[in-house]
This record gives C-alpha cells, sequence and structure tokens, in this order.
C-alpha cells in the first residue's frame, strides 16, 4: 500500500497537468488576441485622431487664408487716399465684423515710414507710429503677414492680417486685427473625449492661443517632435498627410501619465497646431475591453482551477480505494498460495501425526494388557508401564511439535516489514519438509552463512516464498528422490538464498513462463499455477528478485536476491514501508 | 503359532505392537525398512503373515508387497496405513495384499485380520501341499 505523501504528490502532479494544460492555450489565446486587439484599436485611434486634426487644421488655414484674401481684396478694390478716410475706413470695418461676428477688431491704414494714416476700431491708435513693430517690418519685406499673437500698443493680446501695396513711389499697409478670443475659440471647438483639447504653439514654443488646461510641461516633448518634423524626410517629395501630422506618445512631466500628441504645422510651420489627449483617454474602451477580458479570464482560471482540484482529487480517491483493493486480493492471493502450500504439505503432515498417534495408542493398549493380568503389578510389569507412559509424553511432544511448526506458517499472513533472520526460516521451512522429503526420498543438505545479515521483509510472506520452492523442488524429484541443496549467503548489498535440486528439470520453453500466473506444468488438480507467481510478487515487492537457471533430467536451481537494508537510512522497497526497525541484525 | 513379520520404520510403533501380539500368543518378527523386510522373509520361511506400513522411506510400502507377492506368494500381508492414503492401500489389494488397516488400529480388529489372513494362508498351503501330494503320486503312477 502506498502512503499517504504518495497520493498527496499524485493530487498536486495531477491539478499541475490539468491547470498546466488548460492554461496554456488559455494564457497564449489572451496574450495573442490581447496583443492584436490592443495594436489594432490604438492604431484606429490614432488614425482617427490624425485625420481629426487634419481636418481641423484644413479649417484653421482656411480661416485665415479667408481673412487675407478680405484684407487683399479691401486693399486691391480701395485706393490709399479713399482709404485715408477715416469715416469710409470704419464703414469697411463694419461691413466686416457684420458678416463675421465680430471677427475683425479693427482696420488700419500704415504708411511706409511706419505711421498711422488712418484707423478704425476702439482704440485710440490714430497716428501710431509702427516703424519700429515687427510686424510692419516683416509686412515690408514680404509683402503679406499673418503675425503671431502679441500685446502691442493696445496692450491685450490679438494678431494681425497686413498686406503691403504699392501705389507710385510710396508703399503704404492696411492692417486688420483678428479677435483672439474667437480665433481661440476656433482653435478650441476640437474637443475629444474628457481631457481631449487643441493649442497654437509658434516655432520657439510661445502659445498662440489659450490652452484651457496647464500644458506647460508637455511643451519640451512638442518642441522635440516639431523639430523631428522639421528635419528633411527622404521622401519629402511626396505629399501625403504623414507629411503634415506626427503622432507621439510622450510621458506627462506633470504626473508621469501617458500622453498622445499629434501636431501638425501652420502657417507654413511658423505655428504649430498642437492635439493632446491622455492615452488613458484617448484608449479607455481598449483599457476596458481589456480588464472586462482579464476578469473573465481570471474567473475562468479559478473555476478551471477549482474544477481541476476536485476532479483530481476524486480521481487520486477512486485510485487509493482501487489500491486498497488490489491490494486485499494480492493479500488474498497470497494466502490462498500459503493454503495450496500447505495442501501440499498436508499428506506428509498427516503421516507425520498419525504415526504419534498410532504410538501412543499402541502404548496405551500395552498398559491396559499389563493391568490386565491383575491389580497387582510386578516390577517388570511396572517397569513396562513407566516406559510406556514415557514413550506417550515423547510421542504427544512430537505431535505438539508438528502442530507448532504448521500453525507458525498457516498462520494468516501478516505483511508488515520486520528484521528477519533468513537462517532460522530456512531451517524452520527445511523442518517442516522433511518428512515429505523423507517419503520421497530426497536428502536435503544447507550451507548457511552463519553471520548473515538480517533483512526487512515480512517473515512470514519470506516463509511462503522458501516453501513454495521447496515443495516444486520436492515435486520435481517425487519419482526417483535426490539431493535438495540450500544455501545463504551474501553477494555484494544483496542476499543471496539458493534452492537448488536434482529433479526432473524445467524446459526450456517453459522456463520464460513459470512467473507467470496460473503457468502449471502439474497435473490438474496439483497445482494452482500461483506460487511462482506470489514468490515472484512478494520478492520484487521488497526491491529482490528471483532467478532460475535448469537443465533437463539434472535439476533446477532458484536463487533469490534480495537486498540488505541501507544501515541509517529507512528502508524503502517500491514505495512499501510498513515498519522495519533500523540497523540492527536481529 | 503364528508367525508374523512386522514391518514399520516407526520403531516405537514396532516394539510395542509387538510385544502386544506376542502377550496374544503371536509369534514376532521386526524389520523397519522394506528391504529388511524382505531380508527377514528369506531367513524366516515359517512367516504366515506381514503386517506392513505403506509409508516408508526407501523402498515404499507397495513395492515391498510387489517383491514379497513376487518372492513368496503364499505369505499374506496386512497394510497399515494412515487416512490420507488409503487409496495407496486398495491399490495394495489390487497388488495381492489380504486386508488393510487403518493406522492406529484396534488390537481386536488386528488380531481378526491376522487370524484370518493366517488361516488363509494355511488353506493355502494346505492346498498346495495337497496337489503336490497328487503330483507325485500321479509320478508314481498310482
Amino acid at each position: 500500500m502506498f502512503d499517504q505523501a504518495y497520493y498527496k504528490q499524485l493530487t498536486r502532479t495531477m491539478i499541475l497537468s490539468v491547470v498546466l494544460v488548460s492554461f496554456t492555450p488559455l494564457i497564449l489565446i489572451s496574450g495573442i488576441m490581447g496583443y492584436e486587439f490592443h495594436t489594432s484599436y490604438r492604431n484606429k485611434v490614432i488614425e482617427h485622431l490624425e485625420e481629426v486634426v487634419e481636418k481641423h487644421k484644413q479649417i484653421i488655414d482656411s480661416f485665415l487664408n479667408e481673412r487675407l484674401a478680405e484684407i487683399r481684396v479691401l486693399a486691391n478694390s480701395f485706393s490709399f487716399n479713399r482709404l485715408r478716410d477715416t469715416k469710409e475706413l470704419q464703414e469697411l470695418l463694419s461691413a466686416l465684423q457684420g458678416y463675421h461676428q465680430g471677427m475683425f477688431v479693427d482696420l488700419g491704414l500704415i504708411r511706409s515710414d511706419g505711421i498711422q494714416e488712418a484707423y478704425a476700431g476702439p482704440f485710440m491708435l490714430g497716428r501710431a507710429d509702427y516703424s519700429n513693430a515687427p510686424w510692419f517690418k516683416e509686412v515690408m519685406r514680404r509683402k503679406v503677414y499673418i503675425s503671431d499673437v502679441f500685446l502691442g500698443l493696445r496692450g491685450v493680446p490679438h494678431f494681425i492680417v497686413a498686406v503691403r501695396m504699392e501705389s507710385g513711389s510710396k508703399d503704404w499697409i492696411l492692417r486688420a486685427t483678428i479677435d483672439f478670443v474667437a480665433f481661440n475659440q476656433l482653435v478650441e471647438n476640437i474637443r475629444i473625449g474628457r481631457t481631449g483639447l487643441a493649442y497654437i504653439i509658434s516655432k520657439n514654443g510661445e502659445f498662440q492661443t489659450k490652452p484651457r488646461v496647464d500644458v506647460q510641461g508637455e511643451i519640451p516633448a512638442v518642441l522635440e517632435i516639431i523639430a523631428e518634423q522639421a528635419l528633411p524626410q527622404a521622401d519629402q517629395t511626396t505629399k501625403d498627410k504623414s507629411e503634415h501630422v506626427a503622432v507621439s506618445v510622450v510621458r506627462s512631466t506633470n504626473d508621469g501619465h501617458e500622453v498622445i500628441i499629434v501636431t501638425t504645422p501652420l502657417k507654413d510651420g511658423e505655428w504649430t497646431l498642437v492635439y493632446r489627449q491622455d492615452a488613458s483617454d484617448a484608449l479607455k474602451s481598449m483599457y476596458h475591453t481589456r480588464n472586462l477580458g482579464f476578469a473573465v479570464s481570471v474567473l475562468g482560471g479559478v473555476a478551471i482551477l477549482m474544477v481541476a482540484m476536485w476532479r483530481s482529487r476524486r480521481v487520486v480517491e477512486r485510485i487509493r480505494q482501487a489500491d486498497r483493493e488490489k491490494e486485499l486480493l494480492n493479500d488474498q492471493v497470497i494466502e490462498a498460495g500459503k493454503l495450496a502450500s500447505v495442501g501440499e504439505l498436508a499428506a506428509g503432515i498427516a503421516h507425520e501425526i498419525n504415526n504419534p498417534v498410532a504410538i501412543m495408542v499402541e502404548e496405551g493398549g500395552w498398559i491396559s494388557d499389563l493391568l490386565a493380568d491383575g491389580p497387582n503389578l510386578n516390577d517388570e510389569n511396572f517397569s513396562e508401564i513407566t516406559k510406556s507412559l514415557e514413550q506417550i509424553k515423547t510421542q504427544g511432544t512430537r505431535c505438539k511439535e508438528i502442530t507448532h511448526k504448521l500453525l507458525s506458517f498457516a498462520r494468516k499472513t501478516d505483511s508488515t516489514l520486520k528484521d528477519v533472520n533468513l537462517n532460522e526460516i530456512i531451517e524452520e521451512m527445511i523442518d517442516l519438509s522433511t518428512q515429505r522429503a523423507r517419503y520421497a526420498n530426497v536428502h536435503i543438505s544447507s550451507d548457511l552463512q552463519f553471520d548473515l545479515p538480517g533483512i526487512c521483509a515480512s517473515p512470514s510472506e519470506i516463509q511462503q516464498v522458501l516453501l513454495n520452492l521447496i515443495n516444486n523442488a520436492l515435486d520435481a524429484m517425487d519419482k526417483d528422490g535426490g539431493e535438495l541443496f540450500i544455501s545463504s549467503h551474501v553477494v555484494d548489498q544483496t542476499v543471496h538464498v539458493v534452492v537448488q535440486d536434482t529433479g526432473h528439470g524445467i524446459p526450456q520453453s517453459n522456463l520464460q513462463r513459470i512467473f507467470d500466473p496460473f503457468f502449471t506444468t502439474k497435473p490438474v488438480g496439483r497445482g494452482t499455477g500461483l506460487g511462482l507467481s506470489i514468490c515472484y510478487g512478494i520478492v520484487t515487492k521488497i526491491g529482490g528478485d528471483i532467478m532460475v537457471q535448469s537443465t533437463v533430467d539434472k535439476g533446477t536451481k532458484f536463487t533469490i536476491v534480495l537486498p540488505l537494508p541501507n544501515r541509517g537510512e529507512k528502508p524503502e522497497a517500491n514505495g512499501d514501508n510498513r515498519g522495519c526497525s533500523q540497523g540492527e541484525t536481529p | 503359532m503364528t508367525r508374523v513379520l512386522l514391518i514399520d520404520d516407526e520403531q516405537p510403533f514396532v516394539e510395542t505392537l509387538a510385544k502386544r501380539l506376542d502377550k496374544r500368543g503371536i509369534t514376532i518378527l521386526k524389520a523397519f525398512t522394506g528391504q529388511d523386510g524382505l531380508d527377514v522373509l528369506v531367513e524366516n520361511p515359517g512367516v504366515e503373515v506381514v503386517i506392513l506400513d505403506v509409508k516408508m522411506p526407501g523402498l515404499d510400502g507397495i513395492e515391498t508387497l510387489r517383491r514379497i507377492k513376487a518372492s513368496h506368494p503364499l505369505v499374506e500381508v496386512i497394510m497399515l496405513t494412515g487416512h490420507g492414503t488409503v487409496e495407496t492401500a486398495i491399490d495394495g489389494m489390487k497388488e495381492g495384499a489380504f486386508d488393510y488397516l487403518l493406522k492406529p488400529c484396534e488390537m481386536d480388529d488386528l488380531m481378526q485380520k491376522i487370524s484370518e489372513a493366517s488361516m488363509r494362508k494355511g488353506q493355502a498351503s494346505a492346498r498346495i501341499d495337497e496337489a503336490e501330494a497328487q503330483l507325485i503320486a500321479l509320478r508314481r503312477g498310482d
């Protein structure tokens, strides 16, 4: 019977196997699907953001170009002299404001020396000198110009759209101020999710619109992206969308979370439209799905684990039950084999007991004969009666010894492992078989190593093995008698017990089968075919072996090899450890 | 007096049974193996009945019986057997044994068998003697 640790280990192995087989594909599929889903969803989100930003860029570009076009139309449609009329200019401003809901703040006509010739608007800027203003210089240089946002003379954020016109030898400039708040709203109009927002910065990183949250911490990263975007590309000739829109994922310096940043140049690269959104916000649905999948996997995993544990324990319990039944069956087979051995001995034993009984009966009869002579015994009769009584006692003791020997063998098999003195058992079995051997004309001799160390085995099982081999040997020599030689000696770390006869031998064709259950060459009713099979089972169970050599008409030699227990170590054989004191020779 | 040869490998049994039979007026010869018994028969031609144990080491009861019957066909043999070897004893009767008794046996039964066996031996001997006498007479031309 295997011990508790074996079944625990078996349960663990089964649970581990089931869990591995179930979890490995689950983890692989989850991993691959999760990765593919993550990648494709992220790409979709980024593509979507690119498209949104691209469209927004077009809107802003259109807005600026339209404002510029309107100023150019005015400059081309009206002469300098007409525009220098403040009233005329005010009418034009009113018309523009009417069309664009106050998008235009003011209009101004500036001479080539930078002095404002005429002004229409809410500020007192008539005759203002712009000769040193950067935007004035840019207009004079470029002819058409949209400025960055600046405070200027009025002290509020604004930017201007200006065109330079040539009138004879003198140039003049028509400029309009665009309402910053309205432009800001236009830019901010792009809002996706909870954290998505857009803003514009200049090449120097100055805000051209006012973001609704603080994004100052992201500006260095944005400038890096802009710088990379400005580098000449190998396929620069291709004018596709990717040349205009760049996407990066950066880590915010504020709280370390990931931010998706999409940039695209405006105003020929002087401005950059920046769209930013927290990655967790942009990929919210993906994270939600991922968490849901993870929760389902965890729940599935727990369910698999519980089922694996439950099923494994049930299966192991059944295996344990089967082992118990097998063990019980083995014991019964061994018991049956033993009874068969006793049966084989029965004739010899019966005769052996019958003889002393017959002597006792005759002695009793003789005493009765003497007593029949009369109550007064003479010395001779008294002496005869005394001798007869002694004889009765002697024969009674003889009977007792025979029955004790038989009972010591026939008692129920105890498979508990003990330290066994092999020589004692060999001698007991020889004694038990002597009478049978005598009538079979077999001479038994032995050579037992006097200092043979003890082995760890079940004494009753070893008895059975030896008696079986002796019985077989006697059967083999039953007709003509012969020699039975039994020896014991140590070879390396094993004890060899040899049972050798001079019987009829075993044909080569049968040698391979003699340990098979139910294989017998004895006549029907005389052999069960279990004897050697049981011997083999008993010996191998304690880690030993049985070898056989046989020659037809010369005899057979069985060698039982039994392991010596390792001194200081717990003896175990095939996981069988049912007790055995350590390191002692019985 | 009837002369009986007792053959058994159990010496105490032979000795005691011999004393009891002797007390009943039977002349006893003893042997402890089959071969010894055959030798005693050769040396003592007057033996009428042999009491023979079936199970003996060496020459067993059946083989001894065969040889007795081969060399001394008129000698009657009573087989002694245990319960386990009754079949062998019956086989012995097929080989020419007079009868068999189970061991241990009642003295009265044994005496009865010895008496019957002795009588049969006597009758057989008488018939042979008579046949021999007739044969001799024929030869003489009476």
